[in-house]
């Protein structure tokens, strides 16, 4: 019982992380209706861009999260304005293509800045605490805690700005967003601020609760996207659910397969769902 | 001077023209009907209008300024609004959040339009919280109509308004036009249902092969035999 | 000047693998839109079979049967192929761009497989395979490995022109073109595309092949499978896809680049040339970028062919015009 609930613990926080991983994902497939293959390389440059502020600017910790989420947003805005906005009026597969080249890219520049090896934010182990048999870090209720309160704040964007509305308009019908006189690109512009955001977040929690590797972001990516496909694209309250299947089932598997073939089973997953329900469990875009 | 003029416009998808040569205009205060045989390019004129098929030939001018190949975000800004044939609301999205879309552009208080759609269309006023996806044919309709009005626009363009409802919610629908015309909207639409449409519109143009056939009012465009032999048989 | 005419040889045979690979890729993407990024599971796959089969006993992995070479090619396209098959038959009905996501998770099982199962593969130690050619004919291993590679090549362009212009290569460039009018037509959509995925499959399996008995040695990490995927696309692009000529116009040109990035990064000081990996990587990268903004139909392919690969895309991803 002990160990159930010790993986449970470990696939919820886990399910968090690819839970706001999808959220960004699965707003970007829905309103600019590619899927973003960079999009893991995002949530690795957020990680590495907290490390900024404490390496090199002595900053205190509590403000690394933000610079991180806010370099981030800016990398992911430049990459739209910069490449995808050319590429929009030709064909939804090249975007497929240039977002592969942009993970690459991305890859590289990591490696490039901060090298191969990897990197911690803070050294030494923190104790975890011990609950009915269940270790628990405070870095996991930081993680969880911190996924909640941004998905609340997502909800709000999304329900009471005009923005987060013009938003899911867009992801509903962009052709009609665009004959009511929706400023499509300023909400693509949006799109990426949050899809970016996010994406940082879920690297910087990644981070604390692994370490950074200039291919953490690209090693979740499959996760990711299944938990997309799981919960509906263009739905993120979607993602939200699926990100949390896909992280609770990761782990219970364990119990039978050996842990490297975690990311077998969010494939499986999400090829089953692409079988059986396409649209996924909240019936977002069709496949 | 009319509200819209459409000047000998040539124009259509990719490297094939439609339009050969189509002119039209609208006057303040009026409803103009466009009717013609499917394939004759009645809804590629309105898209033509509203910037979403290219122009190559020709003048179009609204309020006396030329608005061929604007932008559609453009044009909506210059008091034109555009309503097509299908998917015309966010079905995700309440009633009200798809009138407040309608409003997006505006940066003021859009709360007198709001209410003045709902006085029209009161219906939508006791909806106004539900998804519009999960209204009927002819209440999504009237959403899409809605939120056309949410510019206070001088001119609509309606595409095919009725295509695809019952017969009580065609009336239905004419009657909600004739409502918006009432207000001081003038309407340019595209419609099937050519006769009911007729009856109702100031005049009407009969195109066929991206040209104009027959221009007149629309009363004598319904008493016209050779009109009413190929056009209204319905 | 040995040294120089050497290293062309050995660059050369490199090219003609990657041409083989591309050569695959564009039986799938070029003339049926089949949007694979787990190439490198099928090189990766026909690698190993021909190894496990040609190898000599070995503690550290399968292996033992020390097959003869012919053997191990045909093993590599048959294991290739039916890997192919059962990734074809759960993914195929899905629209391109999650074929893709799908092929990005095959590539990733296929690697941890291979990295895992060290029983079968000598896992992250890798694999000692033999060498073909070692003693005969011109003497020199890579000159007989080139000529016996341009031979293979020779025969496989040839057999897959002539695919292409027969008729089942037409049903496929019209499935690609309008998948519904080919359904209305009465062909197996499905059946087609899955013959087309195999295919291509079993051609990747014959270059992973090739590429290992050429090395004589094979490990998860000296495959580096994003890599070999990613250059292989950027090959097919770069030669103009849905071309045969393109797969290998590309494959020599995106491979003189690739090694002129080397030479490049070769002459940075000391500290930055242990980042010479990811610099080249970055630059291809850019590469790709500047041809799909500028010419993203490629060398080989007229304008008109651009029009209407863009108007098919449009087409099967359900965007109407």
């Amino acid at each position: 019982m002990a160990e159930f609930l010790q993986l449970t613990v470990y696939g919820i926080v886990a399910g968090s992380i690819y839970a706001l991983g999808a959220i960004g994902l699965s707003l970007v497939y829905g309103i600019l209706r590619f899927p973003h293959f960079a999009h893991g390389d995002l949530i690795t440059f957020g990680a590495y861009f907290a490390l900024v502020p404490v390496s090199i600017l002595g900053a205190p910790p509590e403000l690394t999260f933000f610079f991180g989420v806010a370099a981030t947003m800016i990398l992911a805005v430049a990459i739209d304005q910069i490449l995808y906005r050319r590429l929009r009026k030709v064909a939804p597969v090249i975007l497929l293509i240039a977002s592969v080249g942009v993970a690459l890219i991305l890859r590289s520049a990591v490696q490039l800045i901060w090298g191969p090896g990897n990197q911690y934010y803070s050294q030494g182990i923190s104790m975890p605490w011990r609950l009915e048999g269940v270790n628990i870090k405070p870095d996991h209720l930081l993680i969880v805690g911190g996924a909640v309160l941004l998905v609340v704040l997502l909800h709000l964007f999304l329900q009471r700005t005009k923005t987060g509305k013009a938003m899911r308009a867009m992801s509903d019908n962009a052709d009609l967003a665009q004959v009511t006189g929706i400023e499509v690109n300023k909400v693509i512009i949006w799109t990426w601020i949050i899809g970016g955001g996010m994406a940082a977040a879920a690297g910087v929690f990644l981070g604390i609760d692994t370490r950074l590797h200039p291919v953490m972001g690209w090693r979740i990516l499959l996760p990711v996207f299944a938990a997309a496909i799981l919960g509906g694209i263009g739905k993120p309250y979607g993602a939200i659910v699926g990100g949390l299947i896909i992280g609770l089932a990761q782990e219970y598997s364990t119990v039978i397969l050996s842990p490297p073939y975690k990311p077998a089973v969010a494939f499986a997953l999400m090829v089953l769902m692409l079988i059986f329900k396409p649209t996924g469990l909240f019936a977002g875009r069709k496949a | 001077m009319s509200l819209l003029e459409v000047e000998q416009i040539r124009g259509g998808y990719g490297d094939v023209d439609i339009l050969n040569g189509v002119d039209l205009h609208v006057d303040q205060g009026e409803i103009v009907v466009i009717i013609g045989p499917n394939g004759a390019g009645k809804s590629t004129v309105m898209k033509a209008i509203f910037g979403l098929v290219k122009v190559r030939e020709g003048g179009i001018r609204f309020q006396n300024s030329g608005i061929a190949n604007l932008r559609p975000d453009q044009i909506v800004r210059r008091g034109l609004c555009y309503v097509p044939q299908e998917k015309n609301v966010f079905p995700t999205l309440t009633v009200e959040e798809n009138l407040e879309m309608g409003a997006f552009i505006r940066n003021d208080d859009f709360s007198r339009e709001l209410e003045r759609v709902y006085e029209l269309f009161p219906a939508m006023y006791e909806k106004r919280r539900q998804p519009a996806g999960a209204l009927s044919g002819g209440q999504r309709q009237m959403v899409a109509m809605g939120r056309a009005l949410m510019l206070d626009p001088q001119l609509i363009l309606l595409d095919e308004p009725t295509a695809g409802l019952a017969p009580q919610i065609v009336e239905l629908i004419f009657e909600n036009i004739r409502k918006i015309n009432d207000i001081g909207v003038s309407l340019l639409m595209v419609e099937q249902n050519a006769k009911a449409a007729l009856r109702m519109s100031h005049r009407g143009y009969v195109l066929t092969t991206g040209r104009n056939r027959h221009t007149d009012t629309g009363e004598n465009l319904l008493n016209n035999r050779e009109v009413a032999e190929m056009f209204l048989g319905g | 000047m040995s040294g120089i005419i050497e290293y062309v040889m050995f660059a050369l045979c490199l090219v003609g693998i990657y041409g083989i690979l591309a050569l695959g890729l564009n039986i799938q993407w070029g003339l049926t839109g089949l949007f694979n990024i787990g190439v490198a599971a099928f090189f990766a796959v026909g690698a190993y079979t021909s190894g496990i089969l040609t190898a000599p006993p070995s503690d550290a992995h399968l292996g033992g049967f020390e097959m003869p070479l012919v053997i191990g090619i045909l093993g590599a396209i048959v294991a290739s192929g039916i890997l192919a098959l059962f990734v074809g038959l759960v993914t195929l009905n899905l629209r391109a761009d999650y074929l893709a996501i799908a092929s990005i998770g095959i590539a990733e099982i296929v690697r941890l497989f291979l990295k895992t199962e060290g029983w079968l593969t000598g896992g992250v130690r890798g694999m000692e395979i033999g060498r073909p050619f070692e003693d005969s004919l011109t003497g020199n291993f890579t000159l007989n490995y080139l000529i016996f590679l341009a031979i293979v090549i020779v025969i496989l362009f040839l057999l897959l022109e002539v695919a292409r212009k027969a008729p089942w290569g037409r049903v496929l460039r019209a499935i690609r073109e309008n998948e519904d009018s080919a359904l209305a037509a009465g062909k197996n959509v499905l059946s087609f595309r899955i013959q087309a995925f195999v295919l291509g499959s079993c051609v990747m399996g014959l270059g992973g092949a090739l590429y290992g008995h050429f090395f004589g040695f094979l490990s998860p990490e000296a495959f580096r499978p994003m890599l070999a995927t990613f250059l292989v696309w950027v090959m097919l692009i770069a030669g103009g896809s849905g071309n045969n000529k393109g797969a290998l116009l590309g494959a020599l040109v995106i491979w003189v680049i690739w090694s002129g990035t080397e030479f490049l990064t070769g002459m940075l000081p000391a500290e930055l040339s242990t980042r010479a990996g990811s610099i080249r990587i970055l630059l291809i990268g850019v590469l790709l970028e500047i041809i799909l903004v500028t010419r993203p139909e490629g060398i080989l392919s007229e304008a008109g062919e651009r029009l209407a690969n863009i108007r098919r895309e449009r087409r099967r991803s359900g965007e109407g015009s």
